[in-house]
């Protein structure tokens, strides 16, 4: 080098890394630590948090995010996906799972736009069982397939039948929803962030 | 060694054969890396091309659990990046530095426990992702084991290329490497930071793309550039156009890159100033990257007939005609009006091949061509397949690229749109789907025509050549 000697090049190198370090990283996670949960939030269930190393398993994040934009800036709030997200929402998340990626949508407050704990083990069984033209995957070994009886036997055992619709389900079969499917639903019913905040 | 099966003549001279000897010292870790570089390329291709048929076909392979979408797609990323841009650069790295500093490469063993270590690390973790051990955030997927097992191979890396740098015999010290040594001072630093355990929620967040960008600036970037900076003007014969653009380019590289990763955050939760000066270091790239363009344009003009012949060169320019371009979309992109559309669509996938892939995978198969005579004695057989190679991966990263952007584009206006169903997005990019795996059907084939070549070359077969397919280069370098 020229103009520089080797030491203060290495100065520069370590400063120019350790700046964007700080700015991005270190400042905002200060003043980001002072934030409290918002108020309603609550910590997840076991249940929940098993659902939730599920959904990171299957890598659910690759095509839906967890965050709601603002008005003026998407459609979000046009769609009816929940006020814009706030820090204080994701207190209790780690490993965050915002995510980057709209191929299917967002996901935040999916406990409160569809409830139905049924519509959310056929979907998963089959996307296409409930919306035609999806290109969401199946996630058939969350379940099982088990000879058919009359549904009061198969709920006398304790076991969760899944009303999947005819034709996509084998003939002659009923489908079953392990506890990994269960725990994934109830983690999908808890994200409901639709209380107000300041 | 016998002169006869040496087309790379020692000569009288000092310099040449000072250089043949750190060749030849440099050689055999060299290859490690670029052999096992080229096995995750095609490891990763395969992923990425079964990862795009999954949109294509979502029922195919259904039942395989690890083979669903949201396994393969990390699997693809992590296989490529980790796997295939990384050890390729790393190899390209330690040859530059040997060469440049004009001495023979320092603690080679190093170099053996760091491809050894890596490749450890890359199956651990890729075998991690397929089986559902996946830590949640995006580009550090790998399990803390295979994250540790890469940290300690790149820091034996870094080590050894540190330790080769103080012990060089020449004065100048050329750009390519400041570009290396700060990379290799830079990668570890980060990689560690960001795969410690103390965050969670929005800062982990923040600290997440922090990485995810600054792996691109500080590892990917610099080690492509640092081959254009030097590829360029060896093959063109002519030395560098300007010093202190080199320097400029340089160092508003250094300080503006650092600042960008929180662009990919942009409409989230967080705090609105920290995406806003996101966005103000991703528009003053155009500094870095407007010198670097002009420089290495200046460098190649009048010369271009040379793409003709020197596969390197054709490679080499494609590359860094691509970094401009991708540079400037990201950029754009960055903007709050534009990424409002392109945000969370297809049109990011497309940004980041052409950046990973147009960009720094050419540069690095240019690399490669020009190296492996250097390091195997033996000429590169079948110089019509380099032709194929060429045109199908080009032909292939641009209709990726094309159909992506469109797509995209397409994608994220429908998805804007409320008077829409939400599923109009999700069909609109259909087409543009299909197209993107028929271009990753080229670009497999392209690899795999490559991966034949580079066989012959490690094994020294085919036709014997004396004289390499194109022209010796001038010494510019080093004039
Ligand atoms: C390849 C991309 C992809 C992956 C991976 C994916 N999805 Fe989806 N998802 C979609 C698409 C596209 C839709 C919209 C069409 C539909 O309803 O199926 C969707 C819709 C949904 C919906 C309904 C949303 C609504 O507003 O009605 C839920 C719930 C859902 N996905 C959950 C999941 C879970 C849980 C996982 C992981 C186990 C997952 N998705 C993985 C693409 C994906």
């Amino acid at each position: 080098m020229m103009f520089i000697r080797l030491s203060t090049f290495f100065l520069g190198v370590l400063a120019t890394f350790f700046l964007g370090w700080a700015g991005l990283t270190l400042i905002p996670g200060i003043q980001i630590r002072e934030i409290k949960p918002s108020s309603e939030l609550k910590p997840y269930t076991d249940e929940q948090f098993s659902g939730r190393a599920i959904y990171i398993r299957e890598g659910c994040i690759y095509c839906h995010s967890q965050q709601t934009r603002p008005e003026g800036f998407g459609a979000d709030q046009l769609r009816n996906w929940g006020r814009p997200s706030v820090p204080g929402d994701y207190v209790y998340d780690k490993p965050h799972l915002l995510g980057t990626m709209r191929t299917g949508p967002d996901l935040f407050n999916i406990g409160a736009r569809q409830p139905s704990e049924d519509w959310h083990l056929i979907h998963l069984y089959n996307p296409r069982a409930l919306s035609p033209g999806s290109l969401m995957p199946p996630y058939p070994w969350l379940f099982k397939e088990e000879d058919e009886f009359s549904k009061e036997v198969h709920a006398a055992m304790g076991k969760k039948v899944v009303p999947v619709p005819k034709g996509f389900a084998p003939e002659g079969k009923v489908i079953i929803a392990t506890q990994e499917a269960l725990d994934l639903v109830a983690y999908l019913l808890s994200l409901n962030h639709t209380y107000p905040v300041e | 060694m016998n002169p006869e099966s040496n087309p790379l003549k020692i000569d009288e001279s000092p310099e040449l054969s000072a250089r043949v000897l750190s060749d030849i010292s440099v050689s055999r870790p060299v290859l490690a890396f670029f052999a096992f570089a080229v096995a995750w390329l095609l490891i990763g291709t395969v992923f990425g091309l079964t990862a795009s048929l999954k949109f294509n076909f979502p029922d195919w392979l259904g039942s395989f659990p690890a083979l669903t979408f949201g396994r393969v797609r990390p699997a693809h990323l992590n296989a490529i990046m980790y796997g295939w841009v990384s050890l390729a650069s790393a190899g390209c790295a330690i040859w530059l530095t040997v060469r440049l500093c004009q001495v023979e490469v320092r603690w080679r063993k190093l170099l053996y426990a760091s491809v050894l270590l890596w490749n450890l690390g890359l199956l651990y973790g890729t075998i991690s992702i397929l089986t559902g051990n996946n830590q949640g955030l995006e580009w550090l997927e790998f399990p803390r084991g295979a994250a540790i097992l890469i940290a300690v191979a790149f820091v034996c890396l870094s080590l050894s290329i540190l330790r080769t740098f103080h012990a060089r015999q020449v004065k100048h010290i050329y750009v390519s490497l400041w570009y290396i040594m700060a990379s290799v001072v830079w990668f570890p630093l980060l990689y560690v930071i960001a795969n410690l355990p103390f965050y969670s929620g929005v800062t982990q967040a923040a600290v997440n793309w922090w990485f995810a960008h600054n792996a691109i600036t500080v590892w990917f970037t610099p080690i492509g550039l640092a081959a254009a900076y030097y590829f360029i003007p060896k093959v063109v014969g002519r030395p560098i156009y300007s010093y202190y653009l080199s320097l400029l380019g340089f160092w508003s590289f250094a300080l503006f890159y650092n600042w960008n990763g929180i662009h990919h955050l942009v409409g989230g939760p967080l705090p609105t100033w920290l995406i806003s000066v996101s966005i103000v270091a991703s528009v003053l790239m155009f500094i870095p990257v407007i010198t670097v363009a002009i420089n290495h344009h200046l460098t190649t003009v009048g010369h271009f007939d040379k793409l003709r012949y020197s596969p390197t060169l054709r490679f080499v320019v494609f590359g860094a005609m691509c970094y401009t371009a991708v540079s400037f979309q990201g950029s754009i992109e960055a903007l709050r009006s534009f990424s409002e559309i392109s945000h969370f669509t297809h049109y990011t996938i497309g940004h980041a091949h052409l950046g990973m892939y147009a960009f720094v995978t050419m540069i690095l198969f240019g690399a490669i061509y020009y190296t492996m005579p250097r390091l195997t004695k033996w000429e590169w057989p079948y110089p019509v397949l380099i032709k194929y190679h060429f045109w199908l991966v080009a032909l292939g990263i641009g209709l990726y690229v094309g159909s992506m952007t469109i797509g995209g584009i397409l994608q994220g206006l429908y998805m804007n749109d409320a008077s829409r169903p939400f599923i109009s997005s999700v069909e609109v990019t259909q087409p543009y789907l299909l197209a993107r795996s028929l271009a990753g059907v080229l670009i497999l084939i392209g690899h795999l025509i490559f991966i034949y070549l580079f066989s012959l070359m490690i094994l020294r077969r085919g036709p014997e050549r004396k004289a390499p397919p194109w022209q010796e280069e001038a010494e510019v370098i080093f004039p």
